[in-house]
């Protein structure tokens, strides 16, 4: 079958189920039943303290086919995931599902258990380095499955995703289970992506390597969710939780873009009192925050709030007063950790407050401007952030598609050009976040409105801004860089791309 | 090239990332670099890839040179020929004395004569850079008339000295001086010299004003991010704009009382001050147009 943005897909896929396909980005609003939270009541009346990982998993009574959760905030410095797997391998269970908010290159030792087995399904936000690359080989014996953050939150709070087992990494917690990721060696800040595991997975483990004395303070999970609390030498690398872009770009093609990027924002009447916004955490999207910041000291603006994970160059627009708020799902860096710590207005959401499309309220939907980023565009306005242009996994949607399709205004900031490879193309390799949702494209070379927001681009030319149809640059792009190949169209299927409704957008095909 | 140059940004000959990316950049001009930035080993290369981009790119409206190496280097007659025959709109040549200027003019005549390029086309722009040069520099103007400025070299120049170049660059006062005072007697454009902590945009933003100050017409740039406030230096401000504005009403008003000086705001006004006034507003319509063309 095709859907609406006319992606070939399958009816039916073993270990998947029945396709949904993706048919507009606010069409499939209503098909969520939520789960009760607590399915069991238990008293625990002994403690809920262990020691020993092998002996906590046989109590747990893990078996063949069962789905085990991990969150990500611990990103490349996470030990947890690895410790649980190879107990887990080690006691022979077979065939279990992996449902990570996101796996980074750090959860390498995955491909052998991938490959032997032990793991058969992955079901992820964002999937980066060997694990990807694995996957895309085809070394998984069912399809992936790539959530949205929001799109993650809703489908284990609707119950189309039973977690088994949660092991939530917890920077700190008390015997009972009240968890804190603002103190402790492992201190990540927020637990966003924790939340829905905890609240909905059938049994949840606390991992601590900074047992205090109950009860625990500044408590982001409580401890009427927990039913064990595991005591580990070690939870995380502390220099693996803050990797990642957090600096603004020095290239000047990103700081020209950026700049551009403010003036849109700008032109088209969303640089005002109470504004809201988020950036992703690339060098270029973080230039935006910047500039924005100049723009509105200049103007003595305070906006409402910013969102998203996030960096200390939000943190510092916060704390200069451009913010009333930060709404906070993830920190990126040790200034929004320690902002989060020492200020009760940079506040945690969980995914699903986030960006859950089918709760009763999430922030995206509050959102004014939101700045994405692109692997590839297409002239549709289709953004690709899952794969490289050689169709190998090298990211996901995170929160890319729930924002653009909550904020008013979704601006994509990229070189025309990539080492070599033309970043606006024809069609996209993988579609992660329809067209639909974006409105705005902002390169070095021209500025693209997407036709849908014809207001946009009244405005824009209004203020004299010069656009380009998204076609021209396109052509641009190829002129520089030759016309790329397609892809394979008929490999086997190694992923699947849902949308955060749970309709699926796209498939990932084996490299 | 009468077009006053604000900015000229220098790309190194050797770096097809930024090559490729010349036409992005906010500057009015572009000096592709043969010189300094290339490493003897790349010599030949980056002198084929700039041929290359010449062809390749459409880089108009901005004003493209190429900084060749030294004509009495084994390099630079070559890549005056090679560079020349894809016509860019000025050669920029380095260490420049009367000889040099000279023998750039007839491999130029060279190049055009057998390509069927307009005679005189293509373009000199000197690069004074040793105190020989800085004392010749009346007789590299009088060298060709292919010349339409001058490039102040302040490294290679406080090198020659023996003077160490500071964030302040008072050291470079008497070279700006002289060599502005030179242009603007012959109609030439003075560029001033890079400044090359590109980090310090404090610094930056000094130096181009003391270069301002001292008659420079325009200012190379290193980095694409030192452009945009060299750009806005030489734009006269909204004051400026106000000024002058003001000055030639009052103006107009007197001639039509047959008066030959005014007064503004209690200061006197005679022609000096209306030509310092038209300059600036001549200057605010060049430049704006300038911009409409880049965006």
């Amino acid at each position: 079958m095709i859907n609406s943005i006319g992606r070939v897909l399958p009816e039916y896929s073993e270990g998947y189920g029945e396709i949904r396909p993706f048919a507009g980005i606010n069409k499939n609003v209503s098909n969520s039943e939520y789960m009760n939270r607590i399915d069991t009541v238990k008293k625990h009346k002994a403690s809920k303290r262990r020691n020993n990982l092998a002996e906590l998993i046989r109590e747990l009574e893990i078996k063949d086919g069962m789905t085990l959760s991990f969150h990500h905030h611990l990103r490349n410095g996470d030990k947890v995931l690895n410790m649980v797997m190879e107990q887990v391998a080690e006691m022979g269970i077979k065939d279990l599902t992996i449902a990570a908010s996101s796996l980074f290159p750090v959860h390498a030792p995955l491909v052998g258990w991938i490959q032997k087995g032990v793991v058969t399904s992955v079901i992820a936000s964002y999937i980066s380095g060997p694990v990807a690359q694995s996957i895309s080989q085809g070394d998984l014996k069912y399809p992936a499955i790539m959530h949205t953050h929001g799109g993650r939150a809703r489908a284990i709070e609707s119950g189309e995703l039973v977690i088994d087992i949660a092991f939530l990494g917890a920077p700190t917690s008390d015997c009972c289970g009240n968890i804190n990721g603002v103190q402790g060696p492992a201190a990540c800040g927020t637990l966003g992506y924790a939340v829905s595991d905890a609240e909905y997975a059938k049994k949840v483990v606390a991992v601590t390597d900074n047992l205090v004395p109950y009860p625990a303070e500044r408590v982001a999970i409580s401890q009427e969710y927990v039913d064990y609390v595991l005591v580990v030498d070690s939870i995380g690398d502390p220099d693996g939780i803050v990797s990642g872009t957090t600096q603004i770009t020095r290239n000047p093609l990103g700081l020209k873009i950026a700049a551009q990027a403010v003036k849109v924002i700008e032109a088209s009447g969303y640089l005002k009192e109470g504004m809201s916004f988020q950036t992703g955490a690339g060098g270029t999207s973080l230039a935006v925050a910047h500039f924005l910041k100049e723009k509105m000291l200049e103007e003595g603006l305070v906006g409402s709030f910013a969102s998203g994970g996030i960096t200390g160059c939000l943190v510092d627009m916060f704390e200069q007063g451009m913010f009333r708020a930060l709404l906070d799902v993830q920190c990126f860096d040790h200034e929004a950790i320690r902002s989060f710590r020492e200020n009760s207005r940079h506040q945690a959401m969980s995914a699903s407050k986030y960006g859950n499309p089918h709760n009763k309220g999430a922030v995206v939907d509050q959102l004014d401007v939101m700045i994405l980023g692109a692997t590839e565009i297409d002239q549709d306005f289709n953004v690709n952030v899952t794969t490289g242009s050689d169709g190998c996994i090298m990211g996901g949607s995170g929160g890319h598609s729930d924002t653009a399709a909550g904020a008013k205004l979704a601006i994509v900031v990229t070189q025309l050009v990539k080492k070599r490879n033309p970043i606006v193309k024809e069609s996209v390799t993988t579609v992660t976040t329809p067209g639909e949702s974006i409105d705005v494209l902002v390169t070095e070379r021209g500025i693209a409105v997407n036709p849908r927001r014809e207001d946009v681009r009244k405005q824009l030319l209004q203020a004299g801004i010069h656009l380009v149809d998204i076609k021209r640059l396109k052509e641009m792009a190829y002129e520089l860089t030759g016309e790329p190949q397609a892809l394979d169209k008929d490999g086997r299927i190694v992923a699947f791309v849902e949308y955060r409704d749970g309709t699926l957008i796209d498939v990932v095909r084996k490299i | 090239m009468s077009e006053v140059l604000r900015s000229l940004l220098f790309i190194p000959g050797n770096n097809p990332g930024m090559i490729q990316n010349a036409s992005v950049f906010d500057a009015d001009g572009i000096i592709f670099d043969l010189e300094d930035a290339v490493s003897l080993e790349e010599k030949d290369a980056a002198r084929t890839l700039i041929s290359m981009a010449l062809k390749t790119f459409d880089l108009s409206p901005k004003k493209i040179m190429v900084r060749v190496n030294p004509l009495n280097s084994v390099w630079g007659p070559e890549d005056v020929l090679r560079i020349a025959s894809c016509h860019p709109d000025a050669i920029l040549l380095p260490k420049a004395d009367e000889k040099a200027i000279e023998a750039c003019g007839k491999l130029l005549d060279e190049v055009e004569k057998n390509k069927g390029f307009e005679a005189n086309s293509i373009r000199i722009f000197a690069l004074i850079e040793t105190a020989f040069g800085l004392e010749h520099a009346r007789e590299i103007v009088d060298a060709s008339s292919r010349l339409d400025g001058i490039l102040l070299g302040g490294e290679d120049y406080t090198a020659d000295m023996q003077i160490v170049r500071t964030r302040e660059g008072l050291e470079l006062s008497y070279a700006r001086a002289r060599l502005a005072n030179l242009c603007k007697a012959y109609g030439l454009q003075f560029i001033d010299t890079p400044f090359t902590d590109v980090d310090d945009f404090e610094g930056l933003t000094f130096d181009i004003q003391e270069a301002i100050r001292w008659g420079a017409t325009g200012k190379a740039a290193i980095n694409p991010r030192q452009i945009e406030r060299i750009q806005h230096a030489f734009m006269p401000t909204q004051k400026d704009i106000l000024w002058a504005k003001e000055v030639l009403e009052a103006w107009s008003e007197a001639k039509k009382q047959g008066k030959g000086v005014c007064s503004l705001h209690g200061k006197m006004i005679d022609s000096p001050v209306v030509v310092r006034a038209e300059k600036i507003l001549e200057n605010v319509m060049a430049y704006r147009q300038k911009e409409e063309a880049l965006s």
